[in-house]
């Protein structure tokens, strides 16, 4: 596949949360405040492609060798529960900014099914380094559009009359369902 | 058994708590695919809790999470290769949501809240309870999302192999298209959610 049909597939025609519903907790736990938004998107964008890459790699080089296909769920959980362990304490030495602005957020990506599921994805659809590596940071954008454009929308709604019973989590799917139609029209069937 | 059904209802994970929404979304444009995924759930969920709950107290509390973490994978990875087996096609169906099982965080949550701190036959009850309350929140959106959406309504179909028929119902000839694409997902989800807090608040202004 073309790399930047890739790219676009990912990013618009299948989003991760409004095609193939992953990470729906961040995008709807997280989602008030535009700047969370922004937030945990960059935290995920990191996460999401360093993990792709190393179970990428463990895939290929260690289980496939020797015929143990069937422990990737195992092995890609524990690589990113580790390698969002080891960024956390990275960047508690190195710099303040960062732990303001990812710190919070990175714990959390470990039990996000959207880095679990970039992961597995990638290797189920036979990519190669690059295309997992392009594959991985598109739908992470992917990720990051939908979070900022459905925080924005949060944010007004909650200035307007909204009906009892809809208040809170309802019409924020509400809202979800009308974005997740307007994408629906990306794969121009 | 009063208890064990208010688990169920009032405490029901999707509806009540909203935990684990990823395949609660995903899957549940066909009623047999809902109820494949809530039992592969509910025993993933008995069993995590039946072993968390006797190994939690050997369990060093700074490292509690990767440990439940490695449990839950380990029982999904045996019950991935079982559905490969023994129920290929379905398995091809619910795909990649599966392996996310591991992720789901109604398991995880059970296994903190719970089973870290109750003994092993509460928690397997306490795992079916919310299990079922699980399988029932799904059942209904597919119900809901099958009939509307594609006027059928699938009982067993990919499964026929294993139980022996097949029970594909036809509801109505003109569906509604909207309701088996994502969007009919959110929209039905949104509904639900809106009734049942209306009950709720009815419920307050009576006490």
């Amino acid at each position: 596949m073309n790399l930047l049909t890739l790219a676009i597939n990912a990013i618009l025609i299948e989003n991760l949360i409004l095609m193939k519903f992953l990470g729906i907790c961040p995008f709807i736990g997280l989602s008030k405040r535009k700047r969370t938004a922004i937030g945990i998107s960059f935290a995920s964008i990191f996460v999401m492609t360093i993990s792709s890459i190393l179970s990428y790699f463990i895939y290929y080089k260690i289980l496939v060798p020797y015929n143990m296909e069937y422990l990737k769920t195992i092995v890609f959980i524990l690589v990113i529960a580790t390698f969002v362990q080891l960024t956390e304490i990275i960047i508690k030495s190195i710099s303040k900014t960062l732990v303001k602005t990812l710190g919070i957020y990175l714990p959390l990506l470990t039990t996000n099914c959207a880095i679990l599921g970039v992961a597995l994805i990638s290797v189920n659809s036979d990519f190669n380094l690059l295309e997992v590596i392009i594959y991985s940071i598109s739908s992470a954008l992917g990720f990051m559009l939908v979070m900022y454009i459905f925080a924005s929308l949060r944010e007004r709604l909650d200035k307007s009359p909204i009906p009892k019973s809809f208040k809170g989590l309802p019409i924020a799917f509400v809202t979800a369902a009308i974005l997740s139609m307007i994408f629906t029209q990306y794969i121009g069937a | 058994m009063k208890k064990f059904f208010k688990k169920i209802v009032n405490e029901n994970p999707v509806l009540v708590l909203t935990l684990g929404m990823c395949p609660t979304l995903a899957i549940t444009t066909k009623l047999e695919n809902a109820l494949v995924m809530g039992m592969a759930v509910t025993i993933v969920l008995i069993l995590s809790n039946f072993i968390i709950s006797i190994v939690s107290k050997y369990i060093d509390n700074k490292v509690r999470i990767p440990c439940f973490i490695i449990i839950i994978a380990g029982l999904v990875t045996i019950l991935e290769i079982l559905m490969n087996t023994y129920l290929p096609t379905m398995y091809k169906i619910l795909g990649i949501y599966i392996p996310l099982i591991v992720v789901n965080c109604i398991i995880l949550g059970r296994a903190e809240s719970y089973a870290s701190k109750n003994k092993p036959i509460s928690s397997i009850i306490d795992g079916l309870a919310i299990g079922l309350g699980f399988t029932l929140a799904i059942s209904i959106i597919s119900v809901i999302r099958e009939i509307i959406g594609s006027g059928t309504l699938t009982i067993f179909d990919s499964t026929s192999k294993l139980i022996g028929y097949k029970a594909i119902y036809n509801i109505f000839d003109y569906p509604i298209k909207v309701f088996t694409t994502p969007a009919g997902a959110f929209l039905t989800l949104a509904i639900i959610i809106a009734i049942i807090n209306k009950i709720k608040s009815k419920k307050e202004v009576v006490k």
